[in-house]
């Protein structure tokens, strides 16, 4: 009777693991959020550009919509999604700190202007100064303010800040008590649009520090690399409509614009303060430089500094971070955040 | 023959049948804990109670690097106050209200409507307005609190009000009582037993407007801290954290459980326990 009730509940129990696959896995599900630099995902999807490699593959993939961004991390680094749209900074924090191997296969752009600060009082990062700043705490908004005071020569000790929801960040500057913001697009536009107000630094002062990236598990694309191929396909045939300046490209755009919420001019806009790396060329010499190297060290020496590694965390190296020509950053036997420039280089030379 | 709702457990077989749901409960949590871990030694979701108890004790009794604060202390005094007040307003709203409106016809004609739209607004769906109306500061989450809780009560002690017996107040009356004697000395004694239940019962969802208000725009709290860590899956905190408020929760209902049965113990003469 106790060994039966043992097993049921060790079999309740795996409900919560992941499951352990025996054969190489054939279906994989990527989540992705609202953000301009992802929104190719959802129209490849719409537009059969998704079918259309999983199947030159043989494989199949599944593109979901998670509403909340950081929940579709925490479902990612949980087991429930293959892969997931998210900042460096992100999966750094996340499912890396969290064990879980976690490889960039696409570097889709950084961004350029997206992130920024706007108040209403202050003129310049310096004003700031004891004023209260609200923001997404330890979130890349919160990683663009640090590095704003640090140019103006102050440090976040100076200044209060004040979590606030990113939902909730449009209403929340309308509030009177609320003076200075931290944010990013599509909510820093609303944020700027408002009167009187004054933009104080955004991230095309950093550039190539914010980076978004579709990450995948590390252990699932060695089981099977034809999961990578296809998304780097799809991502650049998808990325060449995105680009294109004729009516094609505009009705794309128009219907990523739609699906996040804005119109073509308005997600034009956005794009205009993005890097895309349109070329997969550019992405991997972006991935391949000494740079992302070195922002990398910038976003892990913050991360380690707000606690953002965990609990065992005890110096900035305990997460190994991976580039390409096996360069690591940190410790070299405990790498669980990768930047694979090896699917995009195959979609720069017409390998797929 | 015996009926099952005859049968009653001994103390001992009582604290047995207490205790079992909670030991299975935890030992599903800890295979759980332990299949994760296998497979990855880092695993965030299902901590260990080891971990948990490592990261509650750090943050019960270290200060905070960048504050110089406890965290959990200073969380839990934030909240705490911010619970009190909502919650204590709320109570002091619904009883006035609740009782006008019980006993006067003229409030409950014009009042019992208006209470009974506003108390189906979800609060949650307004909230910008109460950011522009009360700012993001304190007021607004003790405000949300009010909101949440407060019409909850008000119906509750004015429905209680209405039920009772018309013979009373005419009794009250013919010995020559005004409407405020009648409040005092009928109303209020009858009222306030019923008050302290519908408190209780609304301690669960003041707190889930707590940590609603919370998440939304704070420097410290525990729904502040939750939300805080829950950007780095950070279990080993966010656990401990609900633990511990259910604790609060469950201290205050015994408490004023035991409060109301001894400022009124007439009420309870006729339970079965």
């Amino acid at each position: 009777m106790l060994r039966r009730l043992i097993a049921a509940l060790a079999l309740s129990a795996t409900v919560f693991a992941p499951s352990a696959e025996a054969a190489p896995k054939k279906s994989f599900e990527i989540a992705w959020t609202i953000y301009v630099g992802w929104m190719p995902w959802p129209y490849a999807a719409d537009s059969g550009i998704v079918k259309k490699w999983a199947d030159k593959y043989g494989i199949d993939i599944k593109v979901t919509q998670i509403n909340d961004y950081v929940e579709s991390i925490n479902q990612y680094t949980a087991g429930k999604f293959d892969g997931v749209t998210l900042t460096n900074m992100d999966a750094l924090t996340i499912p890396a700190a969290g064990g879980v191997d976690t490889t960039a296969v696409i570097v889709g752009d950084f961004s350029n202007g997206n992130d920024g600060i706007v108040s209403k009082t202050a003129k310049s990062v310096a004003d700031l100064k004891g004023e209260s700043i609200n923001l997404v705490e330890l979130s890349v908004s919160h990683y663009l303010l640090a590095r704003a005071l640090e140019g103006a020569g102050l440090s976040e000790k100076d200044v209060k800040v004040v979590n606030t929801s990113d939902a909730d960040m449009v209403a929340a500057f309308k509030a009177p008590d609320v003076k200075t913001v931290v944010t990013w697009n599509p909510l820093l536009a609303e944020v700027k649009a408002e009167p009187n107000v004054t933009p104080l630094f955004d991230s095309a002062k950093i550039p190539g520090e914010i980076i978004d990236v579709l990450a995948v598990n590390t252990e699932t694309l060695k089981d099977n690399p034809d999961f990578g191929k296809a998304l780097a396909g799809i991502w650049y045939e998808t990325l060449a409509l995105v680009t294109d300046p004729g009516e094609k490209g505009k009705e794309a755009r128009a219907a990523m614009g739609k699906q996040s919420g804005t119109d073509l001019a308005g997600f034009d806009s956005q794009l205009e303060a993005t890097k895309l790396f349109a070329k997969p060329a550019d992405a991997v010499s972006f991935t391949e430089s000494a740079e992302i190297v070195k922002t990398m060290d910038l976003v892990r020496t913050f991360s380690f500094d707000h606690g953002l590694l965990g609990e065992g965390a005890k110096s900035k190296d305990a997460v190994g971070i991976g580039f390409a020509g096996g360069k690591t950053l940190g410790d070299a036997g405990n790498v669980k955040l990768r930047f694979d420039p090896t699917f995009m280089k195959m979609a720069a030379d017409g390998k797929l | 023959m015996r009926r099952a709702m005859n049968i009653r457990p001994n103390p001992g077989g009582r604290l047995l049948l207490a205790i079992i749901p909670f030991v299975l409960l935890a030992l599903v949590y800890v295979l759980g804990s332990a299949e994760r871990r296998a497979v990855n030694p880092n695993d965030k979701l299902l901590p260990p109670f080891s971990e948990m108890a490592t990261t509650a004790t750090r943050m019960a009794t270290e200060p905070d690097k960048r504050t110089g604060e406890i965290t959990m202390v200073a969380d839990t005094a934030a909240s705490l106050q911010r619970l009190a007040l909502g919650l204590g307003l709320a109570t002091l709203i619904g009883l006035s209200l609740g009782v006008a409106i019980g006993i006067l016809p003229v409030a409950d004609a014009s009042g019992g409507p208006l209470v009974g739209v506003l108390s189906m607004i979800p609060p949650m769906a307004i909230l910008p307005i109460l950011f522009i109306v009360f700012g993001l500061g304190e007021v607004s989450k003790v405000v949300l609190i009010v909101i949440g809780v407060a019409p909850c009560i008000v119906r509750d002690i004015a429905m209680t009000v209405q039920a009772i017996p018309v013979e009373q107040l005419v009794k009250a009356q013919t010995l020559g009582a005004s409407t405020w004697q009648t409040v005092l000395r009928v109303v209020l004694p009858q009222a306030l037993p019923r008050l302290i239940e519908v408190v209780r019962l609304q301690i669960g969802p003041a707190f889930l407007f707590l940590i609603a208000a919370e998440a939304i725009a704070a420097d410290s709290g525990l729904g502040y801290r939750i939300f805080l860590v829950r950007r780095y899956l950070a279990m080993d905190v966010i656990l401990p954290y609900v633990a511990w408020i259910t604790l609060l929760a469950f201290v205050m209902d015994w408490a004023l459980a035991k409060l109301s049965r001894s400022a009124f113990p007439w009420a309870y003469a006729g339970e079965r326990r």
